[in-house]
């Protein structure tokens, strides 16, 4: 086995090419997939490596492409169809959510749709409402998609194959604050199971569960709270939908107090779905109210004044962990 | 029960032989049959099922299929009945999923807006509207990569042809020059809508012109010549030089759904409807039978026989079960893992 260090974005990279070589199945389709304008180094040079057949980039026709990969997927290819920002997803919402989530199911597991839909929550730098917006929960709600929201180089990788060797349709979405981020990632193909999470660091005070971003948010809000005597358990649960209940109920039944860590909104978001999971079945376990580290119920501002209130972070969870113990 | 003759004697401009004239019009009477079955079922209350009838409209289904192979793969929508037979669909799979029973071609969780025979190339019917056009240019776009000379055909109506859908996917289609025929069944309704309510300008056929994509009016009762045309389109579209657009003219004889005749949705039509009675498609290929030379005894016989075997699928449909309570959780994630 050889490891290397790699960024999260190298390891996107990585694990796109390796399923373009190893499976002739694989296919992937989008907006800027020829342009680190549009995917970092997410992409880079693909096209080069494996043709512009099949690493096809899109015009600006979400809906039809989206459905166009989805069809390839129903008709048995296994396409990775590219968003390099959630908020134009939005306009491809009828093939992922009418049709790829509900294909299985209406027709009796007769045809399914093994299909990766790829994006990028891509925020901050004063962009506004449109162009910054994390909606995992939209698509956490539906039956039939999975959703996962890799935090590490390792996972970015890992759930990416397994996303793709799923064969149902899987919401992969990543985070361009993290495309930096540099970690240790084994060379060859490996997959990281969905809907399993991890403990990133074992503690018994307070359970915080986060994904992504927020994930490297819990883990300095951790070692911060460590100096002041809060020993913390952080989850990671990398896949949103179906999400590890067993791992955080677990933990929650140790610690007895639960903090949700999620950089999307609060109504009806992943840290809710969390936290009336938790209440509703360890409720006796609990030494004090869940608390929800969320955006506020806003669209996103522009002015960097304005972003730096918007956007939660390491302190706002330390924040909410201390309002916890004073209970 | 296969309708194909992949590849058509006589050719694009050719006449038409007296066998496969003679399959396509067994072909459109099975379809015809049928949904006249439905049609009483569905008023006798025994189908619960939102039915979209497809009587006045059978030339179309029939004609383009009669132009594909097995492994060509279609796409339809909420009125796609006819589409499922045509493609070589199970006819009494279909009855039963109208049922609602496991016996059907969904395991009773479809009914008539969801079907599905995917080995015939039906991968999926579903009542968006248009939403199966990007679809079609996917499974387009999968043969491409994998070379497997296979088309995808589209159907839909002339509403859908309002939707993005179809204009984003005309446009990608077009643009990775993709084996997609494009089938407008325009029956002059959006449902309640005259197709000058819901459009400027009567020229759907036009719609691909922008992207060079070529459009063929056509009679759409004429199955004869849906089929000339179709198997133009479907060459082209093997030999890689892209989509074609059909805009077929025809009328829809019942409801935007259901069996009513005369009050489609709230609006009277039975003028409108008076005109078209006599263009009957499914007539118009008997009497070509006829004059090709079919002793109208065979044809009477023929007729018995699609009788029989639409009767035996409405028995077979009512003696199954319902599926049972255990199903109602099972194959929301597939299963399956491997290929398709």
């Amino acid at each position: 086995m050889t490891i290397r260090s790699l960024s999260y974005a190298e390891a996107i990279r990585e694990a796109h090419a390796q399923l373009l070589a190893t499976d002739p199945r694989v296919f992937l389709m989008g907006q800027g997939v020829w342009s680190p304008w549009y995917a970092g180094t997410t992409l880079q040079d693909l096209e080069k490596e494996f043709g512009r057949h099949r690493v096809i980039d899109s015009p600006v026709s979400e809906n039809a492409t989206t459905g166009a990969a989805i069809g390839a997927a129903i008709a048995g290819m296994r396409p990775i169809v590219f968003h390099p920002r959630m908020d134009f997803m939005l306009l491809a919402v009828d093939p992922i959510v009418n049709q790829a989530a509900n294909w299985s199911y209406m027709f009796a597991g007769r045809v399914g749709v093994p299909i990766v839909v790829r994006s990028v929550i891509n925020r901050g730098g004063e962009q506004g409402a449109q162009h910054s917006q994390s909606l995992q929960a939209f698509f956490m709600h539906v039956p039939g998609l999975k959703v996962v929201m890799p935090s590490t180089p390792y996972d970015a990788k890992g759930l990416l194959i397994a996303a793709v060797n799923d064969g149902n349709p899987v919401m992969y979405i990543d985070d361009r604050w993290l495309y930096a981020e540099t970690a240790e990632v084994p060379e060859e193909m490996y997959s990281v199971p969905i809907g399993q999470g991890i403990v990133r660091r074992e503690g018994r005070d307070v359970t915080i569960v986060a994904t992504s971003y927020m994930m490297k948010q819990a883990s300095k809000a951790a070692e911060a709270l460590a100096e002041r005597g809060v020993d913390s358990e952080v989850i990671d649960l990398r896949s949103i939908k179906p999400w590890d209940q067993d791992l955080v109920f677990a933990s929650v039944r140790k610690t007895g107090r639960l903090v949700v860590a999620d950089g999307a909104w609060r109504t009806c978001g992943m840290a809710a779905e969390v936290a009336a999971t938790v209440a509703g079945g360890a409720f006796r376990y609990l030494k004090a109210p869940i608390a929800r580290v969320t955006l506020p119920d806003a669209p996103a501002p522009s002015s960097r004044m304005l972003e730096q209130v918007y956007y939660p972070d390491a302190q706002a969870i330390i924040a909410a962990v201390e309002k916890l113990l004073v209970g | 029960m296969k309708l194909h003759s992949p590849v058509p004697a006589g050719g694009a401009a050719g006449e038409v032989p007296a066998t496969l004239m003679r399959s396509m019009y067994v072909m459109m009477l099975r379809i015809r049959l049928f949904e006249e079955r439905v049609a009483d079922l569905v008023e006798a209350g025994e189908i619960k099922t939102p039915c979209h009838l497809y009587i006045g409209q059978e030339a179309i289904a029939v004609g383009v299929c009669a132009a594909l192979g097995t492994d060509d793969y279609v796409w339809g929508g909420h009125r796609s009945h006819g589409h499922y037979l045509a493609k070589g669909g199970d006819l009494r799979a279909m009855m039963a999923e109208l049922y609602g029973k496991i016996t059907g071609c969904a395991r009773g969780r479809g009914g008539s807006m969801h079907l599905v025979a995917p080995e015939v190339g039906i991968l999926g019917t579903v009542p968006l509207v248009a939403a199966t056009i990007p679809l079609t240019v996917g499974s387009g776009l999968a043969s491409k990569l994998r070379g497997d000379g296979r088309v995808s055909v589209s159907f839909f109506g002339d509403g859908a042809t309002d939707e993005g859908h179809f204009h984003e996917s005309a446009h990608l289609a077009a643009l990775y020059r993709l084996p997609v025929f494009f089938v407008c069944e325009n029956n002059f309704y959006s449902s309640h809508m005259h197709l000058l309510e819901h459009r400027a300008e009567d020229n759907i056929y036009k719609a691909g012109e922008v992207h060079g994509i070529p459009g063929i009016r056509l009679d759409g009762n004429d199955v004869e010549a849906i089929y000339r045309a179709s198997v133009e389109a479907v060459t082209r579209a093997r030999n890689g030089n892209g989509p074609t657009l059909l805009e077929c003219r025809t009328y829809r004889w019942r409801g935007h759904v259901g069996p009513a005749w005369d009050l489609d949705v709230g609006v009277k039509r039975k003028d409108e409807l008076e005109g078209w009675l006599p263009k009957d498609p499914v007539a118009r290929a008997r009497t070509r039978l006829m004059e090709m030379g079919v002793p109208p005894q065979d044809l009477e016989r023929l007729e018995q026989g699609i009788r029989e075997e639409v009767e035996e699928a409405v028995v077979l449909a009512q003696q199954s079960p319902y599926p049972d309570e255990s199903e109602l959780l099972a194959h929301i994630y597939w299963a399956r893992g491997g290929g398709q």
